[in-house]
C-alpha cells in the first residue's frame, strides 16, 4: 500500500532547476533510500515533502490525499540532518517542546516523552542539558523529536552522519522498531553501505531527476550487470596490461568483471601467471551500491 | 612569518564588512553625534533658554526689565499664554507660569514681584526677591537665567544703580549740592536712554550675544554663570516648583536612561537567537511543525517584552533600595511606561534580528544603531541639555519618547492621561518594527 506518492515534482531556484519532474512512491512500513550526489535535489525534495518548499509543479499525496502547499503535515515526521534542538534545554524539555509544537498536550505529551526517552535510551540522562551529550545521544534525541507525535511517514535526512558504529547500530534498531509498527521511512544518505544493507528499495536522483529506482539487485542488474567483480593484488606491477582487468593505484591492484566465477576466474589467474606475476590477495564480490552509484552518476566532482 | 600574519589579518579586515564598520564607521558616527550635541552644530537657533516671565509689579521698571530680557539673545521670553479653554492670549500669571514649568514646556519661569522697584540695585541685600520657578530636572537653567538677570539689570538699568548709589552716598556722606543735583538729574535720562535694549544693550551685550550665537549657547551660559558669580545686583530666589529633590530626580532619570539603553542591547541579543536557530536548523524544523512564522515571532516578542519589563523593574528597584528612588509613589505610570517601552524594545530587537543575515552582522549593526539611538535619545546625555535641533532630532528615536515618558512620571508627576503622546508614539514605533520584522522574516518561510 502506497502511503506517500510524489508525481512529477518540479522546482526551480532562479535559473537553477532543482527538481525536474521527480516521481517516487513509499510503501507502508517500507524503508526507502533516497540517494544522489551533492546538489542532486534530495534536500529540495525532502523540504517540499515537509511543506517548506513550494513546488512549481507536480503533486504530493499522503495516505492517498493530495497535500496543499500550506497544509500542516500532521502525519509526517521530519528529522533534519542538523542537530536542530535547543542546546540549553534538557532532553526531556526538548522533547516536550517539539511535542508541543506538533500539537501534543497533557497526558498524551507526557506519555510520548516517556516513550521517547525509553526508545532512545536517554531516560537516565533526561534531566541533563543536551550540550553535555555525546554526538550519538544528540542524534538519537534529534530523531525522537521528529517522531514524538507518532507520524506514519518519517523523513530522515542523514540520521547517522558523524556518529560511531555503535550509535549507528542503535539508531537503526530504533528505526526498525518504528517500521515494525508499520511506520514508513524515507532516508536520504551518503552512506551507501548503510543504504545497501538497510533499505528495501533505493531511488537515485541526479540533477533533479530520478535516474534509477528499485531494489539493490534490480539496480545492479540494470546498470553494471548481474555478475561479480574480482579484485586481485599482485606482488609487482606487470610490464603490460592484463586482458580483462583494469589497474588501480600503483599498478599492483587490478579489477574486472567475472560473469561465471568457475570459468572466468581461472582464466584471469592464468593470464596473471602468464604475465610473470604472483597473486598476493584476491576478492570476488557482487557489485556494490557504490559501483551502481558511480556508474550512474560518474566520478567527477560536483562541487 | 610576521608578513604572512599581517597579510592574513589585512585580508580578513578587507573581507569583513562588520569589522570595518566597527573599526571606522562607529567611531566616526559617535564623534559626529557628540560633536553635534556638545559642539552646537545642530543648526538653527541653539542653546536658548525658554523663559516664562510674570510681571506682578506692573511698573515702568518691571516693563524695562521685561523688554531687556526679551532683547537678550540667549533667551526666548514668553510673557503671554493661551487660556486653557480659549485661544486668546493673556499675560502670564504665577499659576500659569508654574503650570508651564510643571508640564515641561519651559524649564524656568521668572516672577517680577510687586515692590520690585525697591528691591533692584540695593546694596544691603534687602527687598522682595525676584523669583525663579525652576524645574529641578534642569539644574542649568536657573543659573543661566540668574546670571543673565544680573547682567541685564546692570547693563540695561545703570540709572537705577546711580540713583541707589547716590542715595547711599547722601545717607552716609551728606547731601549733594544743588548744582550737583541738577547735573545728576540731567545725566540720568541720558544714561537711561543709552541703556535702552535696542541701543546700548545690543552694544554692551554684543559680546555675549555673539558668543551665544556662535557657540550654540555654551558661550552664553558661560558668560551668564560668570555674571552670576561676580554680582548680586538683583536679589533672586530659586523656587523648585515640582517639589522633588534634584538628586533623586536625576537618579530616576538615569535609572530610566541606562535601563532603556541596556534593554535595547538585551532585546537585540535575545532576538538574535532567531539567527542561531536559522544556523542550527531549529527554525526550519520548528516551521515544519504546527508553529508558523507569525506564531514564532509573537512568542519571541512576548518573551522579550516580559524580559524587558523585568530588566527595567530590577533597575528601578535597585535604584529605590540603594539610591532612595521614589518608585512606590509612581507605580501606575512606571507600569505603563515599562510595558510600552519593553514591548517596543522587543519589537525593535526582532526587527534588527530579522533584518540581519548573521549573528556577526547583527552584533555590528545593533551596536551602531543602539549607541546612536542612545546618544540621540538621551540615554547617555539628557536631551534637555542638548541644542534644540538635537532635541528635535532625538525624537526620531523611540527611546527618547520612552525617556520623556519616564520623566513625566517621575519628575512632573503627570497623571496617566498625560502619558498618551509618549505611549502613542511608542505603540506606533512598536507596530512599525513588528510589521518590518514580519516582512523580513518572510525569507525564512516557504520558498
Amino acid at each position: 500500500m502506497t502511503v506517500l506518492r510524489v508525481e512529477n515534482a518540479k522546482k526551480a531556484f532562479g535559473a537553477t532547476q532543482a527538481l525536474c519532474g521527480v516521481s517516487l512512491e513509499l510503501g507502508k512500513g517500507e524503508l526507502l533510500g533516497l540517494l544522489g550526489p551533492n546538489g542532486a535535489g534530495k534536500t529540495t525534495l525532502v523540504r517540499a515533502l515537509a511543506g517548506r518548499v513550494r513546488l512549481d509543479g507536480g503533486t504530493i499525496e499522503l495516505f492517498g490525499r493530495r497535500l496543499s502547499e500550506t497544509e500542516t503535515r500532521d502525519g509526517l515526521g521530519v528529522v533534519p540532518q542538523e542537530i536542530a534542538l535547543y542546546p540549553l534545554l534538557t532532553a526531556r524539555e526538548n522533547l516536550e517542546a517539539f511535542g508541543s509544537f506538533n500539537g501534543l498536550r497533557g497526558s498524551a505529551l507526557r506519555d510520548r516523552v516517556a516513550w521517547a526517552l525509553e526508545w532512545t535510551g536517554l531516560s537516565e540522562r533526561a534531566r541533563e542539558p543536551i550540550r553535555r551529550f555525546s554526538g550519538g545521544m544528540r542524534r538519537r534525541l534529534n530523531i525522537a523529536c521528529g517522531v514524538l507525535h507518532e507520524p506514519r511517514v518519517i523523513l530522515l535526512d542523514e540520521p547517522t552522519v558523524g556518529v560511531d558504529p555503535q550509535s549507528r547500530e542503535r539508531i537503526y534498531e530504533m528505526l526498525d522498531r518504528l517500521r515494525a509498527n508499520g511506520v514508513s521511512l524515507l532516508l536520504t544518505t551518503h552512506q551507501l553501505d548503510e543504504a545497501e544493507a538497510r533499505c528495501e528499495r533505493i531511488v537515485i536522483v541526479d540533477r533533479g531527476r530520478v535516474i534509477a529506482a528499485g531494489t539493490l539487485g534490480e539496480l545492479v542488474r540494470d546498470t553494471v550487470g548481474g555478475g561479480r567483480v574480482v579484485t586481485v593484488k599482485l606482488d609487482r606491477a606487470p610490464a603490460a596490461p592484463i586482458e580483462g582487468l583494469a589497474s588501480e593505484g600503483d599498478g599492483t591492484i587490478w579489477r574486472g568483471p567475472v560473469h561465471d566465477v568457475d570459468v572466468d576466474l581461472a582464466a584471469v589467474l592464468r593470464r596473471i601467471a602468464a604475465a610473470g606475476r604472483s597473486v598476493v590477495d584476491l576478492e570476488v564480490r557482487q557489485p556494490s551500491l557504490q559501483s551502481v552509484f558511480l556508474h550512474l552518476t560518474g566520478r567527477e566532482l560536483r562541487e | 612569518m610576521i608578513r604572512t600574519l599581517l597579510r592574513i589579518h589585512w585580508t580578513n579586515l578587507r573581507r569583513d564588512r562588520v569589522a570595518q564598520l566597527l573599526t571606522f564607521v562607529v567611531p566616526m558616527a559617535f564623534f559626529t553625534i557628540f560633536a553635534l550635541i556638545f559642539g552646537g552644530r545642530g543648526g538653527g537657533v541653539t542653546g536658548r533658554v525658554h523663559l516664562a516671565v510674570v510681571d506682578e509689579s506692573h511698573t515702568a521698571t518691571s516693563q524695562r526689565l521685561v523688554q531687556a530680557l526679551q532683547a537678550e539673545k540667549s533667551l526666548v521670553v514668553l510673557t503671554q499664554a493661551r487660556t486653557p479653554h480659549d485661544t486668546t492670549r493673556v499675560p502670564l500669571d504665577r499659576a500659569r507660569a508654574e503650570q508651564l514649568v510643571r508640564e515641561g514646556r519651559v524649564p524656568i519661569a521668572l516672577v517680577l514681584p510687586a515692590g520690585l522697584d525697591t528691591s533692584l540695585a540695593r546694596f544691603d541685600g534687602g527687598g522682595v526677591p525676584i523669583q525663579l520657578l525652576s524645574d529641578p530636572s534642569d539644574p542649568i537653567a536657573p543659573q543661566v537665567v540668574g546670571g543673565l538677570l544680573q547682567k541685564i539689570v546692570m547693563s540695561a538699568m545703570p540709572d537705577l544703580f546711580v540713583k541707589s548709589g547716590i542715595g547711599q552716598f547722601e545717607r552716609y556722606a551728606g547731601g549733594l549740592t544743588p548744582k550737583q543735583r541738577t547735573a545728576l538729574d540731567q545725566w540720568l535720562p541720558m544714561l537711561q536712554a543709552q541703556a535702552e535694549p535696542e541701543s546700548t544693550l545690543a552694544r554692551a551685550g554684543g559680546a555675549s550675544a555673539t558668543a551665544a550665537g556662535d557657540s550654540a549657547g555654551a558661550g552664553a551660559r558661560e558668560d551668564s554663570t560668570r555674571a552670576a558669580a561676580m554680582s548680586g545686583l538683583a536679589k533672586v530666589e530659586v523656587v523648585p516648583v515640582l517639589g522633588r529633590k534634584q538628586d533623586t530626580s536625576m537618579i530616576s532619570f538615569y535609572a530610566a536612561a541606562i535601563a532603556v539603553m541596556f534593554l535595547l542591547f538585551t532585546a537585540s541579543a535575545v532576538a538574535g537567537t532567531l539567527l542561531d536557530e536559522v544556523d542550527s536548523g531549529t527554525l526550519e524544523r520548528v516551521l515544519s511543525t504546527r508553529v508558523g512564522m507569525t506564531g514564532l515571532l509573537t512568542g519571541k516578542w512576548i518573551w522579550l517584552t516580559l524580559l524587558g519589563m523585568l530588566q527595567i523593574t530590577v533597575m528601578f528597584v535597585y535604584g529605590m533600595l540603594v539610591f532612595r528612588l521614589d518608585l512606590l509613589h509612581h507605580l501606575p505610570g512606571f507600569a505603563v511606561m515599562t510595558l510600552f517601552t519593553a514591548a517596543t524594545a522587543a519589537a525593535f530587537g526582532l526587527f534588527l534580528a530579522s533584518m540581519c543575515r548573521t549573528r556577526a552582522q547583527l552584533g555590528g549593526i545593533s551596536l551602531l544603531i543602539i549607541l546612536v539611538m542612545s546618544a540621540l535619545g538621551g540615554s547617555m546625555f539628557p536631551r534637555i541639555f542638548m541644542t534644540e535641533a538635537m532635541q528635535k532630532a532625538g525624537l526620531v528615536t523611540f527611546n527618547a519618547w520612552a525617556l520623556d515618558g519616564y520623566v513625566k512620571v517621575f519628575w512632573r508627576e503627570a497623571p496617566l492621561a498625560d502619558l498618551l503622546p509618549q505611549v502613542g508614539m511608542l505603540a506606533g514605533f512598536m507596530v512599525v518594527f513588528l510589521v518590518l520584522a514580519r516582512l523580513f522574516a518572510r525569507r525564512w518561510e516557504r520558498v
